[in-house]
């Protein structure tokens, strides 16, 4: 087994529980392990919650966490994929000053390019908003900071495997 | 017409469920899930319960301890001797906090608890109420499941969960947190055990050719040896273990909470791996072939340095949690499963055996530790007594009877060493985490559990004064407990590490001691102390005979160590005998 790290997606499905959240990340800082990114949500499943964890860690441990998730009694399965496994996007906004709209002509340029979203324009400020892979969010990033920006906000991956997870399945069989 | 429908169905419902408060129906569903005694210490916000065991005290026993932690160790101490489910109760804040030690120990262990704790009124939660602190976010990481209840109609459902989580699969501690309006509330209450929860697992599907790959292997081994651990105990699998182990003719060790589940004179039991473990089955660990463990997890304490652990051999793993599957050790073959079921199916699998040149060689190492330790922990000539003779005369007097609840820390070992095992759950000990102070309510409970079995408790003289205040709890319970402290005058185990690493620079481990015969008199316990060798006996024997609980002081050796010893990071087949 491969004792490089390297990122791995989690994705846990769940019962809709206060307090998994807890008991879930605790698996994580008991190991010492950084969470780059987490994000909680409904799943396709009624009722059922999936996580979304992005880390950076040896397939070794990556294997052990995941045995010590799927202990927890309100959790149904947890996988683990990697980049090449999953589709995944993250989604970002930016708060600009709508002055530098008007006088850097520049800034349209990098708007139709990066395939950003104009969410909202006010005299003031307008506000970007751009889906994608990290380094698109991190180019344009770099990009407009240059020009100034107002507020930035990122949030954590979100991804879908190629591979059939059969949540449905598996819940059929729990009640069999 | 619709009208009269509705009234008919309200009185078929009011057949089934009658309505109660929330903190009724908590003493009820105790009822219903079989529970006669818990262990805890009432406050404000648990109070509401407290007035219903009060009405039911025909009906269900709860045993005041000194301190919530007491609570938990007497339940924790129950539910090893008994196999059943033990509950501890505590109210919020401070006693919901001195809970925690006990829930770890429990979940380290896997100890099936329930533990209930009162909650500030829901209206007042996350505004730093008095007592309030956040049970369910402190015993997240220590608990196998908790669980907040704001509503009393939650009361049913989740105390059923709650037992039946914490005794399946493999066991552990759940908390229930109740708020103080949850316990005021009343609602319809009806009662149904939880049978299975969906999310939930407790044991994996057992795969056939994972059996059969066991089998094969075990039956080509030539020096095959099986490690079994608490797993044997937990499923009550002790008949089918050895029924295994005596046709394919293993020699087999045990871990700490592995203990008692085969006699220690059975003579394929070869004694207890780890850092002071038995000389033979730690040196052979590193030339068998095959290793067969079953029901234990490969602690760091049983396998020292991973990197040279039984690196020659394939291993099997017979586990109930597949967590711990190649979580330290990676398995050749692991069969996932209920010990019992899979060592019931893997019988008929195997080939008689005998291996008696293997066995011998556990024989010939036996030896040699007998020559270099166990002689002089047994026999004595020097001046001092040793714990190791305590113990002895102990088995003399019991003749392996009793069951023994210990402490943590060199008498612990010695007690794991020498205490004879005669009947399985004989050796209640906090194990994985390591608890000083666990011995005395432990085994309360435990004699509460099993009344007409000896317990004798094995304490040193520093765990003791960690809890020594359940004396109370004894005195006030006339429980008969036997309360053996083999005193130093020292913290022994880390004065020994001292001496060994730390170039004997004792710090803060030689210890004052008060009188503790004044002590455990002043509960009006019978006490005697011992310091000559020639009164050993007839103290051990009064003490065995007494039918009150009896506290027996025993003045040890101020330096002795515990040997054979495998050193931190080093390997099992290093162990050294001095």
């Amino acid at each position: 087994m491969s004792q490089e790290k390297q990122l791995y997606t989690v994705s846990v499905y769940t019962e809709n529980n206060i307090g998994l959240l807890n008991r879930i990340s605790a698996i994580f800082q008991r190991r010492h392990i950084n969470i780059e990114s987490i994000n909680s949500s409904v799943s396709e499943i009624e009722g059922v919650s999936r996580f979304t964890i992005l880390v950076r860690i040896t397939e070794e441990q990556m294997k052990k966490i995941i045995g010590q998730i799927e202990k927890q009694v309100e959790v149904i399965k947890a996988f683990y994929h990697t980049d090449d496994e999953t589709i995944y996007q993250e989604s970002c906004l930016f708060k600009v000053k709508s002055d530098l709209l008007f006088n850097e002509r520049q800034i349209q340029n990098i708007i139709k390019e990066s395939n950003a979203r104009i969410v909202t324009v006010n005299k003031e400020f307008f506000v970007l908003e751009k889906s994608g892979r990290k380094s698109e969010i991190e180019l344009l990033h770099r990009e407009l900071s240059v020009f100034g920006i107002l507020q930035f906000t990122r949030s954590g991956r979100i991804s879908v495997t190629k591979e059939p997870m059969e949540i449905s399945k598996m819940l059929k069989a729990f009640q069999q | 017409m619709k009208e009269t429908q509705t009234i008919e169905k309200k009185d078929i419902k009011k057949q089934v469920t009658e309505r109660i408060s929330g903190s009724e129906a908590v003493v009820r569903c105790l009822l219903a899930e079989g529970v006669d005694i818990l262990y805890g210490y009432p406050g404000g916000a648990i109070m509401p319960v407290y007035d219903e065991l009060y009405k039911y005290q025909d009906k269900i026993h709860h045993v005041l301890t000194r301190h919530e932690q007491g609570a938990t160790h007497a339940a924790q101490g129950y539910a090893r001797i008994s196999g059943k489910v033990g509950v501890a109760m505590a109210t919020s804040g401070p006693g919901a906090t001195n809970l925690v030690t006990g829930i770890a120990d429990a979940q380290i262990d896997s100890t099936p608890m329930v533990c209930i704790t009162g909650q500030v009124g829901s209206h007042l939660l996350g505004t730093d109420a008095f007592q309030e602190t956040d049970i369910i976010g402190i015993s997240t990481p220590v608990t196998k499941w908790n669980h907040q209840v704001t509503k009393a109609s939650e009361i049913p459902e989740v105390l059923a969960k709650a037992f039946y989580i914490a005794k399946s699969g493999r066991p552990g501690p759940v908390l229930i947190d109740i708020t103080k309006d949850a316990q005021f509330e009343e609602f319809d209450f009806k009662y149904e055990k939880c049978t299975g929860i969906r999310s939930y697992i407790p044991i994996p599907k057992t795969d056939v050719a994972t059996l059969e790959a066991a089998a094969k292997l075990i039956n080509e081994a030539k020096k095959p040896l099986v490690v079994w651990g608490q797993g044997i105990i937990l499923s009550e699998a002790e008949a089918e273990f050895k029924a295994v182990i005596e046709k394919a003719g293993i020699p087999s060790a045990w871990t700490i909470l592995g203990a008692s589940a085969i006699p220690t004179s059975h003579p394929l039991n070869i004694g207890m791996v780890g850092m002071h473990g038995n000389y033979a089955p730690n040196v052979l660990t590193n030339q068998c072939d095959v290793l067969i463990a079953i029901g234990m997890r490969f602690d760091d304490r049983v396998t020292g340095n991973l990197e040279t652990y039984a690196k020659q051999a394939k291993v099997i793993h017979f586990e109930i949690d597949p967590a711990e599957v190649d979580k330290n050790v990676k398995t050749e073959v692991a069969v996932l499963g209920d010990a019992k079921a899979s060592l019931k199916a893997l019988l008929p699998l195997l080939n008689e055996n005998l291996h008696t040149e293997w066995l011998q060689k556990f024989k010939d190492l036996y030896k040699i530790e007998v020559e270099k330790v166990i002689n002089g922990d047994l026999n004595p000539t020097k001046e001092g007594l040793t714990m190791g003779e305590v113990l002895k005369e102990i088995n003399n007097q019991s003749k392996g009877k009793a069951a023994i609840v210990s402490d943590v820390g060199q008498h612990q070992m010695i007690a794991c060493r020498y205490a004879e095992f005669n009947e399985t759950k004989s050796n209640i000990t906090s194990g994985g985490l390591g608890t000083m102070g666990f011995a005395l309510p432990a085994a309360i409970g435990a004699k509460m559990a099993a009344p007409d079995r000896d317990v004798v408790a094995i304490i040193g003289d520093g765990g003791y004064q960690m809890t020594i205040q359940e004396l109370g709890t004894i005195f006030q319970t006339k429980v008969p407990v036997k309360i053996v402290v083999l005193n130093n005058d020292f913290l022994g185990m880390v004065r020994q590490w001292q001496q060994l690493f730390f170039d004997k620079r004792y710090a803060s481990t030689e210890i004052q001691n008060p009188n503790f015969v004044a002590i455990a008199e002043g509960y009006y316990i019978k006490a005697k102390k011992v310091t000559k060798r020639e009164d050993l006996a007839a103290a051990v024997k009064e003490m065995m005979d007494c039918k009150e609980a009896y506290f027996l002081e025993v003045s040890v050796e101020k330096e002795g160590n515990v040997f054979p010893m495998i050193p931190t990071g080093a390997s099992v087949s290093d162990i050294r005998l001095s």
